[in-house]
């Protein structure tokens, strides 16, 4: 036989090539241990470093942790973050589900609605952020508008309202993200049974009440999904802030990304920056982690039910 | 020569063993059938068969040589799935060159081994085509010309018929019996079809929790089944299993039923020797050994029975045949009988058993005795 | 979308004439209001591309135009001063393209590898290794920006477009894995188990089985890549500077300047270009985006 006359090198090759799909991993795999392993506990170590303008990689202690949650900007951030973030999750779930409906209700062109309400997520938030930028100001914008139409004392400034600015932050956000949210709320409205409906119908429920308590309700692991992905979106937000409001007027507007950037790069408080990071990683993982451990749980429990 | 031989094979996902000291030989040209409930370890032993599992402890041979470390590709098999598995990509002629163009086969052979299969499965009309353009059965024949086309050693079924609906199952069927004789190729095949198995295989191999029950011919596993298991999976209706005793009687050892009126049904010596006098059993009979008294059906052929009265508490009537759900001295039974014989449910009336037929097993072990 | 089926349903069909005529009627009164909310600001925008400078300073944005030139656009394209050079956003816009182009080409290639690899070819340990890669996709970028900085500064490609498509290639990577791990999984195990009786082995079957089983979700992964490489701002901003910069850092560094005199109708021309290719892109292969999002949110 062919086959055992060069047994020597056949079983190195043959061994060499069962290894392939593991092979064919490793530049990915190594690059992502550097990237995900290597670079977090680099960032890590720099926040509690005695890092400042330069590396210095020198044990320096938690301080810049203490610091940091002592400096108002920071807090600022914070708080804007938690109410940014509630606002933005909540107006998108709740504007796109609305949307979601109405496409629904076989309209006609569908594809065209569709289109248009998820096209903001294809442009950069940079882009959103300028363009809602000239909208809002009162310079370039609606109240100028107005005024011009006639509406002299007509006023729209929020943007360069220290206590409303960030509620133009949230209102691009969720133009931005609402989308997101229709066409997977969309997608699960189109996989609930549609004898579901018409067993509600027959039983009398209205087109609201048949969506309310019966349509919806079967879809909230969508409803979780998109929840916590829109909570990373949020958590991450840099451009859009940048773009709009450049976390202005004054800080009104600043958000955790902002500062660490601001940190890192504009004051030379590289240990102060990471540290910040560091609490963007956290943030994440408080919704990232109980979100894993749910599904996981959920997939087994699925699993026992099903067999 | 073996064309297949396993040895004390095992196979074990961490902790679950899924295949106990299987022991297996196939002859050149036969056609082994294994059979067993869903999770019986079947699959997995076609898997290991062709390579795509690796095996625990044991042996697997193919043609006396050991190929427990050779690739699929190195053991010469070709294999049917229960899907298809046919490229969804490729035509059906590419589908069917695409192993001999792994082998580096010259294009002329190809050709003239796809023609040469085509024309035995009679899909040449669909040798353009791709996969989603065929129907149910057209996929199977592709599916079995892809496996024809390679000439190997071994023919591996796994479940190849169940995605047909019912009538193509049984045309199919007798296409692959054909293929088989013509082709004269060692073939397994697995199924959890017992009638498949009855009538393709040449030997079955009966499974149940990943060990092999009963290795024997169609005819035997039928008449003389090794256990419990086997008696109750081969057959349909499945065979009664009754309580009873042995007692005995001045022509020699019979059976009692429990809870009837104590006639002894005798049992043919010659082939139960170890019985005991008292001794409890289960005693089985086949619905189809079961007819009506006065027809006399068995005794003219010259073979024992013994009436016994059978209540019918309903009928199911098939068209061919009537099956009666019944009881034998209180204990629930099935019988087969013809439509014209078949008593109204509520009546009691004489059934014959015919004694050759039935089989007695220990009530612990559950085995043959 | 191919893969939402239209339901043979219509809830809103049922009752009487002028009940169904008047939920539609509000249906598409709602509609109509919201896609106005969502078109109005890129087509305000885009007219004042063509507006002269002293009618939009004067008027605001929103206005009816009196005059219409298209020489802004030229302006913006070539001569347009961002940042000291007076090139317009043409240079910036080659450099997103030149990073994004190569990026989305390496990242989608790998991920198509190791999707295949993963799901196709199990070994122990094969759930941990996706996982790591996954965790990519969460990562936020602020905790890589300093030792990027340094690795850059370490190879050489401190302040270089090469910089930046290697960044985006490590990142996109588990995305684009993700995504192809999750569409090849969808594929018979049977089809690799009869490929590999067949004779084929792994790049064989990845080539004549897989690859053409891919278009799909090759879309996906470019549409993706491309238009997430193309919106990049943080990375962009970091690790270049000046002439190298992405045309969204160029954006941010001409309008958020806030000082010296505002040239509106060029900003806004300057502002189009970068968000074209992606919306042409988003246009071209809109239900694959949808699919994207979804294998990427409820995998």
């Amino acid at each position: 036989m062919a086959r055992s006359s060069k047994p020597a090198a056949q079983g190195l090759f043959q061994r060499l090539s069962g290894w392939t799909p593991q092979l064919v991993l490793v530049p990915t795999l190594l690059a992502a241990f550097v990237y995900v392993v290597v670079f977090s506990l680099w960032t890590l170590w720099i926040s509690i470093s005695q890092s400042t303008l330069l590396p210095n990689m020198a044990y320096g202690g938690f301080g810049e942790y203490a610091a940091l949650w002592q400096s108002k900007r920071w807090i600022v951030a914070y708080q804007n973050l938690f109410l940014f973030g509630t606002l933005y999750v909540l107006g998108s779930l709740i504007v796109g589900t609305l949307l979601a409906i109405l496409i629904d209700q076989r309209v006609k062109f569908e594809s065209v609605w569709r289109t248009i309400f998820l096209y903001p997520l294809a442009i950069s938030f940079i882009v959103t952020g300028t363009v809602w930028r000239w909208i809002f100001h009162p310079q370039t914008g609606v109240e100028r508008a107005l005024n011009d139409l006639g509406w002299i004392s007509a006023q729209f400034d929020w943007i360069t309202d220290r206590d409303m600015a960030l509620y133009v932050v949230v209102f691009t956000g969720i133009w931005h993200a609402s989308g997101f949210a229709m066409a997977l709320v969309l997608a699960g409205l189109r996989s609930v049974d549609s004898d579901l409906i018409k067993a509600a119908q027959i039983d009398g429920a209205s087109m609201a009440r048949t969506y309310r308590r019966v349509v919806l309700p079967t879809i909230w692991p969508i409803f979780v999904a998109v929840t916590v992905v829109l909570l990373q979106f949020a958590i991450k937000t840099y451009d859009l802030v940048v773009a709009l409001t450049q976390g202005g007027p004054g800080v009104a507007t600043t958000v955790p990304a902002i500062v660490v950037y601001d940190l890192m790069f504009q004051r030379g408080q590289i240990a102060q920056g990471a540290a910040a990071a560091v609490m963007i990683l956290v943030a994440l993982a408080l919704v990232l982690v109980p979100y894993l451990i749910w599904s996981i749980w959920r997939d087994k429990q699925g699993k026992r039910t099903h067999g | 020569m073996s064309s297949l031989l396993i040895r004390n094979l095992r196979k074990s996902y961490g902790a679950v063993e899924v295949l106990k000291n299987i022991n297996l030989e196939a002859e050149s040209g036969e056609f082994v059938a294994l059979v067993g409930p869903s999770g019986c370890g079947k699959s997995t032993l076609l898997s290991i068969i062709a390579g795509l599992e690796s095996v625990t402890s044991g042996e697997v041979l193919i043609e006396d040589r050991v190929v427990n470390d050779e690739a699929p590709k190195d053991r010469d098999i070709a294999m049917v799935f229960q899907s298809y598995a046919l490229y969804p990509t490729m035509t059906v002629r590419q589908n069917m060159t695409f192993g001999m163009e792994c082998r580096n086969i010259d294009k002329a052979t190809q050709d003239k081994t796809v023609q040469r299969v085509a024309a035995l499965l009679q899909i040449e009309p669909l040798l353009g085509r791709k996969p989603a353009q065929l129907s149910g059965g057209q996929r199977q024949r592709v599916a079995m010309g892809r496996a024809l086309v390679r000439d190997p050693k071994l023919f591996l079924f796994d479940e190849p018929l169940s995605n047909l609906d019912a009538k193509l199952r049984v045309e199919m069927r007798s296409e692959i019996k054909k293929l088989h004789q013509s082709v004269g190729r060692t073939t397994v095949y697995v199924t959890h079809d017992q009638i498949e198995a009855m009538t393709l295989a040449t030997r079955i191999a009966v499974m149940h929790q990943g060990v092999l029950q009963q290795y024997d011919t169609p005819k035997a596993i039928y008449e003389t089944p090794a256990n419990m298991f086997v008696a109750g999976f081969m057959g349909s209706p499945n065979m009664n299993f009754l309580s009873a005793k042995i007692a005995s009687t001045a022509d020699g050892l019979g059976v009692v039923v429990n809870g009837g009126d104590g006639t002894v049904l005798p049992v043919p010596a010659d082939r139960y020797q170890s019985l005991e006098n008292g001794q409890d059993v289960v005693f089985g009979v086949r619905p189809e050994h079961f007819s009506p008294a006065h027809e006399q059906r068995a005794e003219r052929k010259g073979r024992t029975t013994v009436s016994v009265p059978v209540t019918v508490d309903m009928d199911e009537p098939t068209g061919s045949e009537t099956i009666l759900m019944s009881r034998i001295a209180g204990q629930d039974a099935i019988l087969v009988c013809e439509p014209d014989e078949a008593p109204t449910p509520g009546e009691t009336m004489d059934f014959a058993i015919d004694m050759s037929k039935i089989s007695l097993f220990d009530t612990k072990s559950e085995l043959r005795l | 979308m191919a893969e939402v089926s239209h339901q043979a349903y219509d809830p809103l069909a049922t009752g009487s004439k002028t009940q169904q005529a008047r939920s539609r009627g509000i249906v598409y009164v709602l509609l109509t209001f919201f896609a106005l909310l969502y078109l109005s600001p890129l087509l305000i925008i885009f007219m004042n591309t063509f507006r002269p400078l002293d009618e939009i300073v004067r008027e605001g944005f929103i206005s009816v135009p009196d005059s219409l030139s298209l020489k802004y656009w030229g302006e913006a394209w070539g001569s347009f001063c961002i940042g000291g050079t007076c090139e317009g956003v043409s240079r910036y816009f080659s450099n997103t393209l030149l990073m994004t182009i190569p990026a989305t080409i390496f990242s989608t290639a790998l991920g198509l590898v190791n999707g295949y690899a993963l799901s196709k070819w199990r070994f122990k340990c094969d759930a941990w290794v996706f996982g790591l890669i996954t965790l990519g996709v969460f990562l936020p970028a602020q905790m890589t920006l300093l030792p990027w900085a340094f690795v850059l500064g370490q190879i050489g490609l401190s302040n270089t477009i090469m910089g930046l498509v290697l960044v985006h290639t490590v990142q996109g990577t588990s995305f684009t894995t993700l995504f192809c791990r999750n569409y090849f999984v969808a594929v018979p195990d049977d089809l690799i188990k009869a490929a590999r009786i067949d004779g084929a082995g792994f790049w064989r079957i990845f080539r004549r089985i897989m690859l053409p089983l891919s278009p799909p979700i090759v879309i996906v992964c470019v549409i993706w890549q491309f238009t997430g490489i193309w919106n990049e701002f943080l990375f962009g901003t970091v690790f270049t500077s000046g002439e190298n910069q992405p045309i969204t850092a160029a954006i941010v560094a001409f309008s958020g300047s806030g000082t010296g005199e505002r040239h509106y109708n060029v900003e806004a021309a300057s502002v189009i270009f970068a968000a074209l290719p992606p919306l042409f892109i988003y246009v071209l292969g809109g239900k694959y985006f949808v699919r994207g999002l979804t294998s990427g949110a409820v995998k």
